[in-house]
């Protein structure tokens, strides 16, 4: 249950690409989260208009106050605020963690196969963290999809936290790639997922269009449909 | 844009939901009353993209609530969910 809204201030913003930013924060009365959770950011200006938005929890819970990875949407009303102008010891209120489904405790075990659209990772990067800090041993694997080597995520992170990454580009691929290029497909998801007698827990987000064909292609492939839980972040907000 | 990828999920109504019930909502199992499919609250397909939040059985379409912030009171419109449970 989210409670109410809490005030909270800008700890530290660490870009991570040119279009996306974490924000780690301060928050006083923060209960903690489950990996996975999201909460809703709201901003007030001068003359009173409030703006809201809900963004994934990046951090583990292990780490304390919450961070948010945010990816700026260029039409944005919030995200470019965020992702541009904020700073250390800047003023929001935040309300959360929200969300109880979408989430993942180590004491749930593996294996763990997540797959990730662009800035879906986020939420998933919360559970792989959460994974390593709690020494967790669930064997854990993440497909990610990205347009250009550019904009993955956490790039520099991701090889540290002991599970097998398998990557594919859409737009653009380093220069002598040899891995994956193109999106993620079902005969991608066959060599990369593990089998459904393994009975993965399964979490896939990323953009509507991503998460549903992955979804679908995953249960046509044979995993249980209540094994798989997916998050839209869809094109709305900002 | 088109419709589709307006789509969302009940993860993204969690904030709102949670300030209606006051519990956590997104892992609640909600019966839809048009074709009695049965889904945690996280996976009913959602869209907010309007003034209000409707959200709307991922088997058949149906809409399950509807939410709207009237003269700052918000309304719930249930009558397409048969029960949900905690």
């Amino acid at each position: 249950m989210a409670g109410g809204w809490l005030a909270a201030e800008v700890r530290e913003v660490v870009p991570e690409t040119p279009s996306a930013a974490t924000l780690r924060l301060d928050v006083p009365g923060w209960r903690g989260h489950t990996a996975g959770q999201h909460l809703d950011v709201r901003l007030t200006a001068e003359d009173g208009y409030t703006a809201q938005r809900s963004y994934s929890i990046a951090s583990a819970p292990e780490d304390g106050d919450p961070a948010i990875t945010v990816e700026r949407l260029e039409d944005g009303e919030v995200s470019p605020y965020l992702v541009d102008e904020a700073q250390a010891g800047d003023r929001l209120e935040v309300r959360g963690p929200v969300g109880g489904w979408f989430v993942w405790l180590a004491s749930r075990g593996g294996p763990l196969f997540l797959v990730g659209g662009g800035s879906g990772l986020v939420p998933l990067m919360s559970m792989l963290r959460h994974r390593q800090r709690a020494g967790s041993d669930a064997e854990a694997r993440l497909l990610l999809s990205a347009r250009r080597p550019q904009d993955v995520l956490y790039a520099n992170e991701l090889p540290t936290l002991g599970i097998e990454v398998v990557q594919t580009y859409t737009r653009e691929a380093p220069e002598g790639w040899t891995g994956h290029a193109r999106r993620v497909d079902r005969a991608m998801l066959a060599e990369v997922a593990f089998p459904p007698q393994a009975r993965p827990w399964i979490f896939v987000c990323g953009p509507t269009g991503f998460v549903e064909s992955v979804a679908e292609d995953l249960v046509a492939l044979g995993h249980h449909a209540s094994r798989i839980r997916t998050e839209r972040f869809g094109a709305t907000g900002g | 844009m088109d419709a589709d990828e307006l789509r969302l999920d009940g993860n993204a109504a969690a904030g709102m939901l949670d300030e209606i019930f006051r519990v956590e909502v997104t892992s609640a199992v909600a019966t839809c009353a048009g074709c009695g499919a049965r889904e945690a609250m996280g996976e009913v397909h959602v869209y907010a993209h309007g003034p209000g939040v409707v959200l709307r059985c991922p088997g058949c379409d149906a809409v399950v609530m509807r939410f709207a912030r009237i003269r700052g009171r918000l309304v719930a419109d249930m009558r397409g969910v048969r029960d949900v449970t905690f």
